[in-house]
């Protein structure tokens, strides 16, 4: 009687677990791609401020990427963006406290508004940045609407300068190429080195060498991967630098090279173990018809341990997608577009690794990098997915 | 037994309480760290450091997480912005000061440069040796996070705000730069001169259009004649005063400043 309760009690406590587990998932994919969506319904200047002309000033909309460049002095006159022919003035918020006194400006900057509408009325060609809550009935200059960030905007800017004031620009494109680049690379390179050692090790190498290389490979995964990061530092980056002669050996190739060494005992490993399954019987049965050794392994021994290949090929790639310190250190972290391994790149892991600490919970940099680690999400699954797909069973006649 | 077993836990809670948390600036690190070493002994105290950088310090005390942000920059408008919203009235105090150094690799010939220069190198306008009278030699430019104080000091000071330029590879640490400037030919990046070595060659540099050049090292930046000098900030909130006193006081005392100058800081006053 008792028996039966405990049993069910068993079952109960395992159907909870894989719940919990189930909704855990959930739960973290939600959080990360309402915060992701977020994103998308925040004006591109800074929270909280506008920027605001003097109100004879025939410009009355701009564009993030155009408000960046004003800034940055690369644009320095109006007609530029479609004004006259002055040239641009700007006043830098921090700069106000050089033309008013602290007690002009308020202690608790009350009186800002008054402060940048008088500036604004003696230079005409001045823009500057004004805080939301100084606008009331003091202010009377002209305030700049500028367009809201937009999918095609995320995705066509090249620039990510996501602390720049008063416009943020939030180009993702050189960050998704930057993980295809450096991902692809470390697949292409981890792959087939990982496979060929797993059937050289299973099947060829002799069981005395094998009980001393197997254990070797099993602790290069237990290497945190900080000191992979140091490594690739300290000894790739010159070899690459000194073999490609290039400037600087942060390239997208380093990048490649540390997750191919971090993503190979997973591989090796895993296949290897797939392939020793696979039972004697198997391989005896084809030698016995005439089969080679060689014959074998390619024809029999491998396509039955399919599945677990696949297993360790998708373990491989989710390391080499997600790996974030060793990739931080070796890849030059610069956010251009790379039109080749031998450039420096900036990964989606990297950027969220090196930025998440300082942004404020909720404001738009923070939304951005979770939109970020949406895409990166969105890429590992259909990465597995394909894997999937591309190894389920066919129809046997 | 049981009464022990209490005694113990509620000891060990009131210790972590004592605790003053200090979070931020990676180049205020080593100093924190010092002057905290010498304070846990000297009072018993329980001072714990972590880095991040300065944005991570601040956002930190914004959010509540940490006693005091370590800060090698001034806080911004909208950090301040932030506090105010949040009813948090908060205090600076000044604990020491650091000079920036523009290192390049050892090999170079260039030794001196001017704000323009930089300012032009730094934002992708210069983009070769030759141009500032070195060698032919393409210009590979190193800077820190977004996150780090020593960032925004430097785009503040040397590029008057201007951004960065696109290509430039950013480190997240100090002694990342240091490494790749000192196995890059090419290479120029900015460091503080606490961590200056044998390995990577500082840069004279002139604010005045190039009628004096003054190289970075403590006897300058204390003389007030370098011009990239710093003061490095502790910032934490008007209500936990009592609680950080005590440490700030020790820092500022003859001990703790002396201290500072041996880490290769330059005193507050």
């Amino acid at each position: 009687m008792l028996k039966k309760y405990i049993e069910k009690a068993q079952i109960i406590i395992l159907a909870a677990s894989s719940m919990i587990t189930t909704i855990t998932i959930f739960l973290i994919v939600i959080f990360l791609f309402t915060y992701g969506f977020e994103f998308f319904s925040n004006s591109a200047v800074e929270k909280g401020f506008d920027i605001a002309v003097h109100s004879s000033n025939p410009v009355s909309k701009l564009s993030p990427t155009q408000v960046q460049q004003i800034f940055d002095q690369e644009i320095i006159s109006w007609n530029a963006v479609g004004g006259s022919n002055d040239s641009l003035e700007i006043l830098h918020m921090e700069d106000l406290a050089i033309h008013y006194t602290e007690e002009q400006i308020g202690l608790e900057f009350e009186n800002m508004g008054t402060c940048i509408s008088d500036y604004l009325s003696n230079h005409p060609n001045a823009i500057t940045i004004i805080p939301k809550t100084n606008i009331d009935s003091s202010f009377h200059g002209k305030i700049i609407q500028v367009s809201n960030l937009q999918l095609k905007d995320i995705f066509t800017t090249s620039k990510w300068f996501p602390t720049s004031k008063p416009v943020a620009l939030f180009g993702i494109l050189p960050m998704i190429l930057g993980t295809l680049l450096v991902s692809f690379g470390a697949i292409i390179l981890a792959l087939p080195l990982g496979i060929a050692t797993a059937i050289y090790m299973a099947e060829i190498m002799k069981p005395s060498w094998r009980k001393f290389i197997k254990p070797t490979i099993e602790l290069l995964a237990g290497i945190p991967s900080v000191v992979f990061g140091f490594f690739g530092l300290v000894v790739i980056v010159p070899i690459i630098k000194d073999v490609f002669q290039l400037e600087v050996g942060e390239t997208a190739l380093a990048g490649s090279v540390i997750l191919a060494i971090m993503a190979l005992p997973t591989i090796i490993t895993i296949t290897e173990d797939a392939l020793k399954n696979v039972p004697n019987a198997v391989r005896e049965a084809s030698l016995s018809l005439g089969a080679s050794k060689w014959q074998t392994i390619l024809h029999v021994v491998i396509p039955f341990a399919k599945n677990g290949i696949i297993t360790a090929t998708v373990l491989g790639i989710g390391r080499a997608i997600g790996e974030t310190m060793a990739v931080l250190m070796v890849t030059g972290n610069s956010a251009i577009i790379p039109h080749s391994f031998l450039q420096p790149v900036r990964t989606i892991p990297a950027t969220i690794a090196a930025e998440l600490g300082e942004v404020s919970f909720g404001g738009t940099h923070f939304q951005a990098l979770f939109a970020l680690g949406c895409i990166l999400f969105l890429f590992s699954m259909s990465i597995n997915l394909y894997v999937n797909y591309i190894s389920r069973p066919k129809h046997k006649i | 037994m049981k009464k022990i077993i209490l005694f113990f836990v509620l000891a060990i809670n009131l210790l972590q309480a004592q605790g003053i948390k200090i979070k931020g600036s990676d180049t205020v690190l080593a100093l924190s760290q010092e002057e905290a070493e010498a304070y846990n002994k000297k009072s018993k105290a329980n001072v714990s450091v972590t880095g991040g950088g300065t944005g991570v310090g601040l956002a930190a005390l914004v959010d509540g997480t940490t006693d005091i942000a370590a800060a090698s920059r001034k806080i911004k408008l909208e950090e301040k912005m932030k506090l105010q919203e949040a009813g948090k009235k908060f205090k600076e105090v000044v604990i020491a000061r650091d000079a920036l150094s523009v290192i390049v690799h050892p090999s170079n010939k260039v030794s001196q440069l001017t704000r323009e220069q930089l300012e032009g190198i730094f934002t992708g306008k210069i983009t070769n040796w030759k141009e500032v009278g070195g060698e032919d030699l393409k210009i590979v430019v190193y800077s820190r996070e977004t996150s780090s104080g020593t960032y925004e000091f430097f785009k503040e000071i040397v590029l008057l705000r201007k951004n960065f330029s696109s290509s430039v590879l950013a480190l997240p640490a100090t002694g990342a730069i240091v490494q790749s400037v000192s196995q890059t030919k090419g290479a120029i990046g900015y460091i503080g001169i606490a961590y200056l070595e044998k390995t990577i060659k500082p840069i004279k540099v002139s604010f005045n259009q190039g009628k004096t050049y003054v190289e970075p090292s403590v006897k300058t930046a204390k003389a007030g004649t370098y011009p990239i000098l710093r003061p490095l900030y502790y910032y934490y909130l008007a209500k936990d005063e009592s609680k950080v006193k005590p440490f700030i006081d020790f820092i500022l005392s003859a001990q703790g400043q002396a201290l500072a100058v041996q880490g290769g800081y330059i005193s507050a006053k």
